[in-house]
């Protein structure tokens, strides 16, 4: 595909502007830019084109299963996306005086009631921007509150090994050494790897349950008590609550704060990497130390970005918690697992679980054995999924399973598509065995072959200069 | 209730056997007892997508929306081109994940190849990243990755954001680092005073560019300073004054950060918005968040990955430049279909209009009496004017569907666009001259 760049004319434009009213005025010598940026020059018929071209080289979870582990690739309503492009949210000032927008602060006070119900907390703030974003949120509510005790010797935050990277990257964000403990061997904590690190020095614990592996840690509620009984705090890192709305709240597994990905648990889109929303909730111990932006608010303690928020994410989806309601909250929750556990039972007897057992929304495939006995790794089968135009599970992740695939269907995926997608399975599985360099150059139908990664790192090129 | 489970009560009850489970609690056995939720979720009951339709629409018409919006301070009401709804919009760019699988991701990769570029070419800089999640964000992180073992200070202009103000000093309050303010002195830094506090210690500056006031500063001489003291210059920037004013580049800056909202975002009471952060090559591997590069696949072709990935943190995790993972690529796709539709004649034709505008408004402002401006120095589309009887300005204003300029501690901060008319404006002098009178 061309580069908008190289589709570009010198003098080609559109007319969006009429001509300017009144007298221009021209600017300081010294502030005068010499050459103009060389941004592309076209058309309104090829920029439609150029997009669209684009856009026909993207997979969406409108195009088909996307069972990206960790992400909860579900169906993202439009009704949602209709919601957040009306002109009373879209086209309203973040400092637009307040008795102009009552609906902006009826939205948000709706959607922190439900999400605080479904969670088990007492107040949350909408102002992080995405889920790593609500961890550095979250995590520096636990700063506050040991600080404001003078509790000042608490310099560590335990994260088990099965995190997610952004868990030690957020408590490094926020100051704190960060005490990696080794999972138990069925991928859970480890409760005496746990009391050996905890102690007077422990700022909290970062977690998500069900973990990284897709099991409901059966220990939460000891695990908590202990962290509790060390003068510690419990953040829940809300990545995985697909699984357990209206079955199980943070709140009650003993968390005393939380992220939630909105753009995951809450149907709002993806966009390609974003935006998301990261909101976080607090008991209320925790609710001073909430941030607040200092134009809008007032505020002069934490902020973590300006204004409020990603806000038109948390209309999509209040719409969504609206839409499902008390019934349809559990109902998508216990479908997401039911959906993983079958799809887990249809791939079983080919590639091997990690942990052979129920599993929550998602299930972990080892292929370890399987790239001894083929040759062929997690990879190979990743890429030869796209071929079938199925979108590859997570790779190599959680960091504790070696030729890890990790899968997350969701509950919005029907019976059909997981009966084809264990055959697709099934079948390259087989393949393995019978054609195994196949799989090595897949894929074969893709827009491209495999890139050169190495290459990308090593003569960096991260942008187009005229030829 | 609404539902998006497609599976029927049959379909599920088979699948349920499927797995040699008789019911969903067995299938959570592990969640104890005293905590499985044997209570409906305490909130309404679901509805169909009509009912929600109706709810929403509601709630959003509680809000008023200003057919004229002369208040900026960050969020700008710029003109949206019709093709920069659309082209976002369309189902594939919304619902993809990030662009991990790069084989069936060339269209987003491409698009933010695109991106870095253009951010590029208005910066003057080498190398952009993906988008962090807005422009105080993007200071934040900038301030950050100019810290190091012996230089932990930042210092940040008093005439910036006070919300970027804020997460700048959050960021630093996270690792443990100080931020100092730099005084103002008529709405500009001070440069004595930054000259006096650029001391050892100090790792880096952030000025904005034109700040909060509107003003701009004296980004050349500022750039000399912060250099003398062996420090870096970061500049938080205006992405459409950039169409038409000197590069951060040329001013010496390091990294060249800003809000992208004036790139074809609505201004959405505060977010989606889109932080952008671009830099020297010096400092390309200091960069935080995603970065799309350019490299061959197998067969010898074109393609784009993301790239210098030992930066972030699912590889580094806690040695990580950052902890960001998700963006704003949306925003940034949208920014780019702004700049593509817009092109360079049409982004310099946004800038300088807004700068008539604005200064069209002050100079009928500033003939009332009672009303002068603030601040001595140059402005791009945004000034201070004193404001007697402020409350009642504004009351008038919004009476007329005019939001007024913010109230700032000195007066009002006006901002004018593009898509304001001269007739428009000659009615908000009559109003604020009627009041005054």
């Amino acid at each position: 595909m061309k580069l908008v760049f190289e589709k570009s004319v010198p003098g080609r434009h559109t007319t969006m502007l009429p001509a300017c009213d009144v007298e221009e005025v021209a600017l300081p010598q010294a502030l005068v830019r010499e050459t103009a940026p060389a941004l592309p020059e076209l058309s309104e018929t090829e920029v439609s084109r150029h997009y669209t071209e684009l856009c026909q080289h993207v997979h969406g979870v409108n195009c088909g299963f996307y069972p990206l582990g960790s992400c909860t690739m579900k169906y993202n309503p439009r009704i949602d996306e209709e919601a957040a492009n009306l002109p009373g949210f879209a086209n309203v000032h973040p400092l637009a005086p307040a008795h102009t927008v009552p609906g902006c602060y009826e939205a948000l006070d709706t959607a922190r009631k439900y999400l605080c119900e479904i969670t088990g907390m007492d107040d949350m703030t909408f102002q992080p921007a995405a889920g790593a974003h609500g961890e550095f949120t979250g995590v520096l509510l636990i700063k506050q509150y040991h600080e404001s005790r003078g509790d000042t010797k608490r310099n560590k935050i335990i994260v088990p090994d099965s995190a997610h990277g952004t868990n030690p990257a957020t408590a490094a964000m926020c100051g704190y050494q960060i005490v990696n403990i080794a999972s138990a061997p069925n991928g859970c904590v480890d409760l005496d790897a746990l009391k050996a690190v905890l102690g007077d020095d422990t700022a909290g614990l970062m977690l998500t349950n069900p973990n990284t592996v897709g099991i409901f840690d059966e220990n939460i509620l000891e695990i908590t008590r202990l962290v509790h009984e060390a003068g510690g705090l419990c953040y829940y890192d809300g990545a995985n609550l697909n699984a357990v709305m209206g079955v199980a709240r943070p709140g009650d597994m003993g968390f005393d704060c939380i992220h939630l990905n909105l753009h995951k648990t809450f149907a709002t889109p993806h966009g390609g990497g974003g935006p998301g929303a990261g909101a976080v909730g607090c008991k209320d111990f925790l609710a001073p130390y909430l941030p607040k932006s200092a134009t809008m608010d007032g505020g002069n303690g934490i902020q973590v970005r300006g204004f409020a928020g990603n806000f038109l994410v948390v209309i999509k989806a209040l719409a969504y918690v609206m839409t499902l309601g008390k019934e349809g909250i559990p109902e998508a929750s216990k479908n997401a697992v039911l959906n993983a556990n079958y799809l887990q039972a249809k791939i079983k007897g080919t590639f091997t679980p990690a942990f052979d057992r129920i599993c929550m929304h998602e299930f972990v495939l080892d292929l370890s054995q399987y790239k001894k006995e083929t040759g062929v790794s997690a990879l190979d089968v990743a890429k030869s999924l796209i071929d079938y135009g199925m979108h590859p599970p997570t790779m190599y992740f959680p960091l504790i399973v070696h030729e890890a695939l990790m899968l997350e269907p969701t509950e919005t995926e029907s019976k059909e598509t997981l009966d084809w997608a264990a055959d697709v399975f099934r079948q390259l599985y087989e393949l393995g065995f019978k054609d195994p360099e196949f799989m090595h150059n897949a894929p074969h139908n893709a827009q491209i072959s495999r890139p050169d990664e190495v290459r990308a790192a090593r003569t960096p090129i991260l942008r187009y200069q005229k030829g | 209730m609404g539902s998006y489970v497609p599976s029927t009560q049959e379909e599920r009850l088979a699948m349920l056997e499927a797995i040699g489970l008789k019911s969903f609690r067995e299938m959570y056995r592990e969640v104890p007892d005293s905590i499985y939720l044997d209570r409906p979720l305490n909130i309404p009951e679901g509805m169909s997508e009509l009912e929600v339709s109706k709810a929403m629409a509601k709630m959003a018409g509680k809000n008023h929306v200003f057919s004229t919006v002369l208040r900026g301070a960050g969020a700008y009401d710029h003109y949206i081109p019709s093709i920069v709804k659309y082209v976002p919009a369309k189902e594939e760019f919304l619902t993809a994940y990030t662009p991990y699988q790069a084989e069936l991701s060339q269209g987003i990769l491409q698009s933010i190849f695109e991106f870095q570029t253009m951010i590029c070419e208005l910066t003057g800089m080498d190398v952009s990243n993906a988008s962090v999640y807005d422009g105080a964000t993007a200071a934040a992180e900038a301030a950050a990755m100019c810290r190091d073992r012996k230089r932990k200070v930042t210092l940040v202009s008093g005439a910036a954001h006070p919300d970027t103000i804020a997460t700048i000093r959050t960021y630093c309050y996270g690792t443990g680092d100080e931020m100092r303010i730099v005084p103002v002195k008529d709405g500009k830094t001070d440069m004595d005073a930054l000259k006096s506090m650029l001391t050892a210690d100090v790792a880096s500056f952030y000025v904005q560019q034109p700040n909060f006031f509107g003003q701009f500063e004296e980004a050349d001489a500022i750039g000399e300073a912060v250099h003398a003291a062996g420090a870096m210059y970061i500049m938080g920037c205006n992405p459409i004054a950039l169409a038409i004013t000197k590069t951060p580049v040329a001013s010496g800056v390091d990294v060249a950060v800003g809000e992208g909202q004036p790139l074809g975002m609505p201004l959405s009471w505060g977010g989606p918005y889109l932080g952008f952060m671009a830099t020297t090559t010096k400092h390309m591997r200091k960069l935080p968040g995603r970065i799309v590069g350019e490299t061959l696949d197998h067969d010898g072709n074109r393609a784009f990955v993301l790239s210098l990935q030992a930066r972030e943190q699912h590889i580094r995790r806690e040695k990580a430049s950052s902890n960001i993972c998700s963006n704003q690529a949306l925003c940034a796709l949208t920014a780019g279909v702004y700049m593509s539709t817009m092109g360079p004649q049409g982004m310099a034709q946004v800038a300088k209009q807004s700068m008539a505008k604005a200064h069209y408004l002050a100079k009928g402002l500033t003939a009332i009496e009672g009303v002068e401006l603030c601040h001595t120095g140059e402005y791009f589309h945004e000034f201070v004017t004193t404001m007697p009887k402020k409350d009642e300005v504004l009351a008038a204003l919004e009476k007329a569907d005019i939001l007024g300029g913010l109230p700032v501690e000195e007066g009002l901060l006006w901002c004018a666009t593009e898509k304001v008319s001269k007739e428009t404006l000659d009615q908000v002098i009559a109003i604020v001259k009627e009041v005054l009178a």
